[in-house]
């Protein structure tokens, strides 16, 4: 029987010729990855096996990102045990303020994991570096602590739902558009401890960064994870970010999936996920003009922090006369890196998007998760590029997030109500 | 192993960030997630929940984030184990990982009620709703989990498999 895109890379990293659906394997890891709020946790548990060093200090990522530049006291004590933990064990990709971006912006950023990899993160959104045609997933801490012991860790081989993406998107049409169509027709269970693998003409039209964004949304829908076939697009991105190629792996032609979908993305209409949770969408059309009022605009996360979502912000915010932030309204930019950061000066657009009247944070994943740098009252209603909108995510309980994309996310910046690009 | 208790009664969905808000996270002790467990879906949870409590949900239990803190302060709330229709993925392995006992029984999701009293049987997987005088069957662990779990974690089997 032949085997998906994940159960191949999966065969090769346990050593095995093929592997089933529902085998329980044991793989080796090429990268393992923790953030300032799961790695404390990962270092109690690291201690308590009782070895004195990581299985590789090259193939061991940590980037302090969630309440960096710290917050308050314990989440400064938090980066500092990370802190500790990387330099006595010689980590050479450890990440703090300065070098630090969100983290699954600057792993691929910086070329540590490609195509063909295994990759676990004590991150849900892990799931990211699908878009590189690797496989990589999300852990919890204990999980974490073992691997950067052991190089190794256990998984259950998934089965797959293949969606087959065609056509050509319009103008406003993004990756983000994309996933958010695929959760609400599937839901948020719709591929629990599956893969989503995606395949199809359409593919060509979709940048890494659209790529990305798709493949960081997978755990929204219940994924282990979501994996796209290496193409032009995907080794050109490895060529200029990685020192290594990456091995490029293939579904089986008689591979089977356990559902397919066949999505026409040039039918596709920018889509919004309504609160609380990420299946629950409407498309722009569905939302009348003046009926969802906001207090508060995301643009940025990991999600979607990359350079052509702050590109897509700015042509729409600045550029025309007399167009700019609402009044009343709070609009926050997180990029993802420093190098987005950079990138975004040199071309003008953070000095369009400040004219414009957003502010522009360090890269941090913040608000996303109801960190800080935006943190909702009671009652507030934000639009944001981000990944979830659950009860509380970004403030408090009762506070609502709108899911969208970059594009109407601006829009709506200049509008302050939920707006349709093309109505700008 | 045997477990007996109250139930807290949860819908689908139940998410990460309602298990645990990101705004606790900036701590990591237990005790001090315990305190905030459960606050932004049922406030009252932490005033009654008492040792050997169950909590039973529907569809996707524990979906979201990553974070092991959630199962943390599950555990550390006193609850004995979570029974769902089908837990999230990361949760699943994140319970098995630090010892919370969860099962998956779509039948018991369904039939059970908040406040039933419930005994359970690990070795067999067979729910006991006293209250309701039923009984329902829940899948046993796959032998690998349950050498997993007879190892003590798996910190305990990452130490046996390095020798330490």
């Amino acid at each position: 029987m032949g085997m998906t895109m994940t159960q191949k890379i999966l065969a090769a990293h346990a050593g095995l010729e093929s592997v089933t659906a529902g085998q329980l394997i044991e793989a080796k890891l090429d990268m393992v990855l923790g953030n300032d709020v799961t790695t404390p946790v990962a270092v109690k548990e690291f201690a308590k096996i009782g070895v004195d060093k990581v299985f590789d200090k090259k193939k061991v990522t940590l980037v302090m990102d969630h309440f960096t530049p710290n917050k308050d006291i314990q989440s400064a004590e938090h980066c500092k045990q990370c802190r500790d933990f990387a330099l006595h064990h010689g980590i050479e990709n450890f990440y703090d303020v300065g070098e630090m971006g969100i983290e699954h912006c600057l792993v691929h950023e910086k070329g540590l994991v490609v195509a063909g990899d295994t990759m676990i993160g004590a991150d849900s959104h892990t799931c990211t570096y699908g878009a590189l045609g690797a496989f990589s997933t999300g852990v919890g801490s204990t999980d974490l602590a073992c691997a950067m012991a052991t190089g190794e860790t256990w998984f259950k081989v998934p089965s797959a739902i293949k969606f087959e993406l065609v056509g050509r998107p319009a103008k406003w049409v993004s990756g983000k558009d994309v996933i958010l169509h695929i959760i609400g027709k599937i839901g948020v269970d719709g591929a629990l401890y599956k893969s989503m693998e995606y395949c199809g003409d359409g593919l060509k039209y979709l940048s890494m960064d659209d790529r990305f964004c798709i493949a960081n949304m997978a755990i929204e829908a219940g994924a282990k994870n979501g994996i796209f076939p290496v193409d032009d697009i995907t080794r050109e991105y490895i060529k200029a970010h990685a020192s290594r190629p990456g091995v490029e792996y293939t579904a089986d032609p008689d591979a089977v999936y356990d559902e397919v979908h066949v999505i026409d993305m040039s039918q596709l209409r920018p889509v919004v996920a309504f609160p609380h949770l990420p299946e629950n969408t409407k498309t722009i059309d569905e939302i009348g003009a003046t009926s969802v009022q906001l207090d508060q605009v995301v643009i940025g996360s990991c999600t979607n922090g990359r350079m052509e979502d702050l590109r897509m912000a700015a042509d729409i915010l600045a550029g025309r006369k007399g167009v700019r932030v609402a009044k009343n309204l709070r609009v926050i930019i997180l990029p993802g890196t420093q190098e987005i950061v950079l990138q975004a000066m040199r071309e003008g657009i953070m000095e369009d998007l400040i004219m414009a009247g957003c502010v522009v944070s360090t890269p941090t994943c913040g608000p996303c998760l109801g960190g800080h740098m935006g943190i909702l009252a009671k009652g507030e209603r934000a639009l944001a590029t981000t990944n979830r909108n659950f009860v509380g995510r970004m403030g408090h309980p009762e506070s609502e997030v709108y899911l969208c994309s970059p594009a109407v996310a601006a829009a709506s910046a200049i509008t302050g109500y939920i707006t349709d690009p093309d109505k700008i | 192993m045997k477990a007996k208790g109250n139930v807290f009664k949860y819908g689908d969905n139940v998410d990460t960030d309602v298990i645990i808000p990101a705004r606790y996270l900036n701590v990591s002790t237990p005790e001090a997630l315990a305190s905030h467990c459960m606050e932004d879906i049922d406030k009252d949870f932490v005033n009654k929940v008492k040792q050997g409590d169950i909590i039973v949900a529907n569809k996707n239990f524990g979906c979201g984030s990553s974070r092991e803190h959630a199962p943390i302060a599950i555990k550390a709330s006193g609850i004995s184990c979570v029974i769902a229709e089908t837990f999230a993925r990361i949760f699943f392995r994140n319970a098995i990982n630090i010892g919370l006992p969860i099962l998956e029984c779509p039948e018991a999701a369904a039939k059970i009620q908040a406040e039933d009293e419930l005994e359970i049987d690990f070795g067999t997987g067979t729910i006991q709703n006293i209250t309701r005088n039923e009984s329902y069957q829940a899948e046993p662990f796959p032998p690998f989990m349950q050498e997993l779990i007879a190892a003590g974690g798996l910190v305990e089997r990452a130490r046996k498999k390095l020798g330490v």
